[in-house]
């Protein structure tokens, strides 16, 4: 049997219970190093409360979660500072020039002087925004923005990097640039857990997992699922699970 | 350590790129001071008067002279009669008439009591008063100097003295108020206002995830503008003395100790507005509505609290201003001490910490 700590984000039984209401119910997973894992659900499904409590801003009712090696409830601070995050919200900030905003964040995590150095000088080359550096954010084309915003939230390399919904009202050209970055930081090793709208970006996942109602109703590989629930893509998974309709009791429901 | 320096430079960075931030920082206590210190005083000065002298003898000319030798009344005319007084009231032209009996000086020298009779134009109650008892003093001073033995009825002899503003000049009371309520504004403002933008934009979030703890945030939000309302501070302190000759009779280092604390107690209320409201229109009113107003007017800067009513009385007590206004008042211009004002230094850290308290817990359930 392995460890709960030779994963990366290890989740057993964790609840979120709002007064009467039931946001996440005993939820169970594990995810591997290097995984690009695909967190779907309908929106109120309990995505962003699940998200809260594996990145410490919402303390769990019950259960277990473990995060790079930390566990959630114990060790907040040292999971924050293993961990990266990007809402969909804009990240940055827009009044603030490119290499401030980089050496702000850089500074918030903890990193010395000469790393802030290194690493910013590394991190605009990679973006190939050298020549923007003195630039506001906020005069920048959203697509850079985006790209910008997920550089910085793995400026101290953690372990693994929440992205809720970063590709939200972004060009395709630049979801599919967007991608390539996470293909590339899943490579050396980083731990992608990604939540999306875009039913297409979910193939791109190592595994999917589906959330309806608080409690997780699929998790495979994108290829399994379709081949499980016969379907020809992701958006046919999606709204099968998403309405119900893969379970009898989901149909009587439907039918009434 | 450096992350909260990282944090600090970034707020500084927020202010400075932001006109209109730069603009209430540092243009309104400027133009503050100079519309309170120049234009809105308490202080008469060139009060039109019409004068109606019958006799037009030795004693009423004197007596006019002396009245117009001053700088506080101008000469609009003579007038014939009492009866034209009015229509110079009615357009305006006057604000005091002064009519003397006739045969006034013939009276005085028979040791009768010649009469002046003194009308103001009562729509600005302050305005006639104040203008009454400039008359009325200057006619006593002008008896006084006729008659030694006579001006002292029944041998009381009244002389009054005005305490630490002999001068009664509007600027003494007006600099201290001004400092509380620059101060109260752009600490409890511009603070409630930079951490719901963060609310608003979702960096909020980011910082919550960061390893960096809300009460850095906090910390980090806070130390800007402590140093930004204490330059402020000190270029009003700097402007009524050189500019408006303002006193400053206590002791410096006590004065800018009071001033920190108001300081932080206006911050840790901006804060906790912040912990209570999304947006930065709503922080910006609650901050103008629910502070700034009572502030201005039941802190006593401009109405004495010794008049209100005794629930706004007891409301102003809930003002931090109003405490503060009595400590720097005190120690500017009587230049007390610590033992004079313990009492209101100890309720305004009272309100502090009880702020301070609040705001981190409203934070903590944030987190929760």
């Amino acid at each position: 049997m392995r460890e709960q700590n030779d994963y990366i984000v290890y989740v057993k039984d964790l609840t979120k219970v709002f007064g009467d209401f039931v946001a996440v119910d005993k939820i169970n997973f594990r995810v591997e190093k290097g995984e690009i894992f695909g967190f779907l659900g309908a929106n109120g499904a309990g995505k962003t409360t699940a998200i809260k409590m594996l990145t410490g801003l919402l303390a769990p009712t019950s259960g277990e979660a473990v995060v790079a090696g930390f566990d959630v409830r114990r060790e907040p601070e040292k999971v924050k500072y293993n961990i990266g995050y990007m809402s969909q919200k804009f990240s940055l900030y827009d009044d603030l020039k490119v290499s401030e905003n980089i050496r702000l964040y850089a500074g918030i995590y903890g990193l010395s002087r000469k790393e802030i150095k290194r690493k910013s000088k590394a991190l605009l080359e990679e973006l190939n925004m050298v020549a923007l550096r003195d630039k506001l954010v906020g005069e920048l084309p959203l697509g850079w923005k985006q790209k910008l915003a997920f550089a910085v939230a793995m400026i101290h390399e953690p372990a693994v990097v929440f992205l809720d919904e970063p590709t939200s009202g972004v060009d395709p050209i630049t979801r599919r640039q967007f991608w390539e970055m996470i293909y590339k930081a899943s490579v050396a090793g980083t731990t992608i857990f990604i939540t999306t709208h875009y039913l297409d970006e979910a193939e791109y996942c190592t595994r999917v997992s589906i959330m309806v109602d608080g409690v997780i109703e699929a998790l495979d590989t994108p290829k399994n699922l379709r081949l499980k629930y016969g379907a020809d893509n992701m958006q046919e998974v999606f709204v099968l699970l998403a309405r119900g309709e893969h379970t009898l009791q989901g149909k009587i429901k439907k039918e009434k | 350590m450096n992350a909260l320096l990282a944090f600090i430079k970034k707020e500084f960075l927020h202010i400075f790129r932001d006109p209109r931030s730069l603009l209430i920082i540092v243009g309104m206590p400027i133009v503050q001071i100079i519309l309170f210190g120049f234009a809105i005083t308490n202080e008469i000065t060139e009060a039109h008067i019409a004068v109606v002298d019958p006799s037009r003898d030795e004693h009423t000319t004197a007596l006019t002279r002396k009245i117009l030798s001053g700088k506080y009344f101008i000469l609009d005319e003579y007038l014939p009669s009492e009866k034209q007084l009015e229509q110079s009231f009615l357009k305006g032209k006057i604000k005091v008439g002064l009519v003397f009996e006739p045969g006034f000086s013939q009276k005085l020298e028979r040791g009768e009591h010649p009469q002046i009779q003194i009308v103001t134009d009562a729509t600005d109650p302050n305005t006639a008063t104040t203008l009454y008892n400039y008359i009325r003093a200057i006619t006593a001073d002008y008896a006084l100097a006729l008659h030694p033995s006579k001006a002292t009825p029944g041998g009381i002899d009244i002389r009054t003295r005005m305490l630490y503003n002999a001068q009664l000049k509007g600027v003494y009371f007006f600099v201290p108020g001004l400092i509380t309520i620059i101060l109260m504004l752009i600490s409890a403002m511009m603070s409630s206002i930079s951490l719901t933008r963060e609310k608003e934009k979702g960096t909020m979030e980011i910082l919550l995830v960061s390893p960096l703890k809300p009460v850095m945030v906090i910390i980090g939000k806070v130390i800007p503008y402590v140093f930004l309302s204490l330059l402020n501070g000190t270029v009003i302190l700097l402007l009524g003395v050189y500019v408006f000759h303002v006193p400053i009779r206590g002791d410096l280092v006590l004065l800018f100790g009071e001033i920190i604390l108001f300081i932080i107690t206006s911050l840790s209320l901006g804060i906790l507005i912040s912990t209570k409201v999304e947006t930065q229109q709503v922080a910006l009113l609650i901050s103008l509505m629910a502070l700034m107003l009572p502030t201005i007017i039941l802190s006593g800067f401009i109405f004495p609290i010794e008049n209100m009513p005794l629930p706004l009385q007891m409301i102003s007590n809930a003002i931090p201003a109003k405490w503060f206004i009595i400590i720097i008042k005190n120690i500017m211009l009587k230049g007390v001490g610590m033992a004079y004002i313990w009492k209101q230094t100890l309720v305004l850290t009272g309100m502090a910490l009880f702020f301070i308290v609040a705001s981190v817990k409203n934070y903590k359930t944030r987190l929760e």
